[in-house]
């Protein structure tokens, strides 16, 4: 069978199981919008590149299925660097192909473009340039692999125009030719056994989860192997919902905006076991005085991770569903047959004092009558259905988002951890839906990021996705106005950015959302409640903060976990 | 030694160790022979902050691979990261480490050199003792070459310098691993995908 270029591809993406494309028509990708048209795949028009990005992104991590992007060359591409860098280091798994001037063009600096292989090689886990269609087959194939095997990653094919259009026999590729890539995915049994050992005599031990751990769908084991051994659970910002708030061992969030119980559990920890994190920085503040007591399991599928930054006592490789049952397996074979834990009745007893002494608190009450950004959230919370599926940008909301939500259920956070991408949230939330429309998706939005990313709203007007935005407007780059308020003495340099301009309800309701305005705490829990109920339309539901308000706990930047700030409801001087 | 008055610092340790080997690792990475993925390479120890002190490029035998022979400065990083990110390069295939000290090591120089009737003879002296050889000749310049170990191309560019050097290139290093006299190859880790 003949087929061009561009119809390969389409039919490579089939071959796939590609249900969904988010992307934009340009020049140099022309021939593959033709196909497409008689392609089952629904292509979703997206009115930003970057949006297209951040949509597939948050479509991989609501279904567990590599989303799927296709751009223009040149500035299409470029706008798609964010998403590239941001799924990089959050490890999504992410297939962009992107247009690229003719063959014979490359290299002349031709109408749109850019080297785009070049630009995006230390934001990708590989990308691909395609010089003949008869590769095209084998490179999609390699690139889905590449892009959902191991450490999960973005990838990226850049497809000539010329390329596109010349003639090909199809083929569908029978096996992979990657002779340097070759996964670890079965942790060293040895290592395992030496971890159970490790676990066994541990006093003060803590499962320390990351984002890995929703990669790896190992949700269901992690919770079989704390069950089993009745130690306590730290979520990072990327594992919310990999455990179970609710569950008597959940901790919740460390790190720099994470609870004290939390944060002081791994600080006093006599062993972390650590699994799919990756010490950074947000969650051990100053290296050099975290966890200063704590030996290290650390348990990863990529090996660069393990001692990059905390040096482990037994490094183990491997796929973490996998490790984790053999880990089971090597906890039930130990020299006594049984668990025989060593005792940690009073670890439990001061994890539990902690969590009296310190829970997260905020002035629910305020006698001002302003809207607290904490008590949406919480609301949010409480009115939604379970399992509903949350996104959100960057920035103070994000912190009071991941504190205050309650995440009962994995893949139902949708955020940008590591590159800390402003503007996530509409495309992270409008991916979601797409992938998940039996779910229920809300986005927690801050004015900055809204003013990012909001065109994607009329995306989802036109495509019909009805997705909810919870948009707290405080008027100001929150975090940063934080900052400059705790750290530069209270001057204020770019921050504001005014309640009213734009008005958000107007700019809603012209993208075709239904829009909503809370200035008050009785309105809260109506508003929200009138949102659910629509379900043909996207929905802005703008929440007036109040400004002052600062995410705390706080551990200072360059501070050991040591030092707390607990902020003003625990008599701090803030 | 001296010549001419100048006094030389000799570049070698006891044993005949160069002192930047102290720092210096010798990794011989075998990689695809495709397009780009020296970029690849040079990327990603320009984006994690790793020196490279030299490099080497070739394809092999088998016309699928190239070998980089490149030497790091573990100043920078571990050598376990170093090589732990170098794996996560789809296209690297193996690692082999090599221990500079229990390594064979040879690098080409090539130096034009500044001579006269008076220091042509000496220069030529040089020359022959170093075993280099003299692939150009000018009426006031030599073009010399020579192929030895590291800190031997070293000790040679001092020494030719008081005569006035007009351009040096070195190629970088290229390496194996010692041959072991007991019948097992030694100084030589086997690339490790852990």
């Amino acid at each position: 069978m003949k087929l061009t270029g561009a119809q390969a591809l389409i039919k490579s993406l089939e071959m796939q199981g590609t249900e969904v494309v988010f992307g934009l028509p340009g020049g140099a990708i022309l021939p593959v919008y033709d196909p497409l048209i008689d392609s089952p795949i629904r292509h979703i028009l997206v009115r930003h590149e970057q949006g297209a990005g951040h949509m597939a992104e948050g479509y991989a991590q609501a279904t567990n299925t590599p989303g799927v992007a296709i751009v223009t060359s040149g500035p299409g591409a470029t706008n798609i660097v964010t998403p590239l860098a941001n799924a990089y280091m959050d490890s999504v798994p992410i297939v962009v192909i992107t247009g690229q001037v003719a063959t014979s063009s490359i290299g002349t600096d031709a109408f749109q473009e850019a080297d785009t292989t070049g630009i995006t090689m230390s934001i990708t886990k590989h990308n691909w340039l395609i010089k003949d269609a008869a590769d095209i087959p084998q490179v999609i194939a390699e690139a889905f692999h590449v892009a959902t095997t191991g450490r999960p990653g973005p990838v990226l094919i850049d497809l000539p125009k010329d390329v596109s259009n010349q003639m090909m026999d199809w083929y569908w590729p029978t096996s992979i030719d990657l002779p340097g890539y070759k996964p670890t995915i079965k942790g060293h049994p040895r290592s395992i056994a030496a971890a159970a050992k490790l676990i066994k005599s541990s006093r003060r031990p803590v499962f320390y989860v990351g984002g890995g751990i929703l990669r790896a769908q190992a949700s269901d084991a992690l919770a079989t192997l704390v069950e089993k051994t009745d130690i306590p659970v730290v979520t990072t910002l990327m594992a919310r919902g990999a455990f179970p708030d609710d569950h008597r061992l959940c901790l919740g969030m460390p790190g720099m905006h994470g609870n004290y119980t939390a944060i002081t559990a791994m600080q006093k920890a006599d062993l972390l076991i650590t699994l799919g994190a990756r010490f950074d920085d947000r969650v051990t503040g100053k290296v050099a005085g975290f966890a200063p007591y704590a030996k290290v399991i650390h348990v990863d599928i990529d090996p660069a991770e393990l001692g990059k930054v905390r040096k482990p006592d037994i490094p183990i490789v491997g796929d973490l569903r996998l490790v984790i049952e053999d880990l089971i397996q090597a906890l039930d074979a130990g020299e006594t047959g049984d668990m025989n834990q060593a005792d940690i009745s009073e670890w439990h007893a001061q994890i539990r004092q902690w969590q009296h002494d310190y829970p997260l608190r905020y002035n629910d009450d305020p006698q001002d009558g302003v809207v607290k950004p904490q008590h949406v959230i919480e609301t949010l919370s409480a009115l939604t259905p379970s399992g509903t599926i949350l996104a959100s940008g960057v920035g103070q909301h994000q912190m009071w988002a991941s504190q205050y939500w309650r995440f009962n259920h994995p893949n139902t956070w949708i955020n940008s951890g590591g590159l800390g991408t402003m503007g996530f949230a509409i495309p992270g939330a409008i991916g979601a839906k797409v992938g998940r429309p039996d779910k229920m998706v809300w986005a927690v939005d801050g004015d900055g990021c809204f003013q990012m990313t909001a065109q994607e709203l009329v995306t989802a007007t036109a495509e019909r996705i009805p997705v909810k935005i919870a948009l707290l407007n405080n008027a100001y780059l929150g975090m940063v106005r934080q900052w400059q308020e705790m750290f530069y003495g209270e001057r204020y340099s770019e921050v504001y950015l005014s309640p009213d301009l734009p008005d958000y309800v107007k700019w809603a309701e012209a993208m075709g959302c239904v829009a909503l305005r809370v200035e008050s705490p009785e309105e809260v829990a109506p508003a929200i409640e009138k949102a659910n109920e629509i379900n043909d339309r996207p929905v802005v539901v703008e929440f007036r903060t109040d400004s002052r308000e600062k995410v705390f706990p706080m551990v200072t930047s360059g501070s050991t976990n040591d030092e707390i700030d607990l902020g003003p409801m625990f008599g701090g001087d803030l | 030694m001296t010549t001419q008055g100048t006094t030389f610092v000799p570049m070698s340790l006891p044993g005949g160790k160069s002192a930047s080997d102290i720092n210096h690792h010798v990794l011989s990475v075998l990689v695809e022979n495709k397009a780009g993925v020296l970029a690849r390479v040079a990327q990603l120890f320009s984006r994690r902050g790793y020196n490279i002190y030299s490099l080497a490029v070739a394809p092999t035998d088998d016309e699928r691979f190239s070998r980089l022979t490149v030497v790091v400065d573990l100043e920078s990083a571990t050598l376990e990261q170093i090589t732990k990110q170098l794996h996560k390069l789809i296209n690297v295939i193996k690692i082999t480490e090599i221990n500079p000290l229990e390594a064979v090591q040879q690098e080409l120089l090539l130096a034009i050199v500044n001579v006269d009737t008076q220091t042509r003879s000496q220069v030529l002296e040089l020359a022959d003792i170093f075993r280099a050889k003299v692939l150009d000749v000018g009426l006031e310049r030599l073009t010399l070459a020579l192929a030895d170990t590291p800190d031997r191309l070293d000790d040679f560019t001092e020494l030719i310098r008081v005569f006035g050097i007009i351009e040096v290139q070195r190629t970088g290093r290229v390496a194996l691993a010692k041959l072991s006299r007991s019948g097992t190859r030694s100084g030589l880790t086997k690339g490790k995908a852990s």
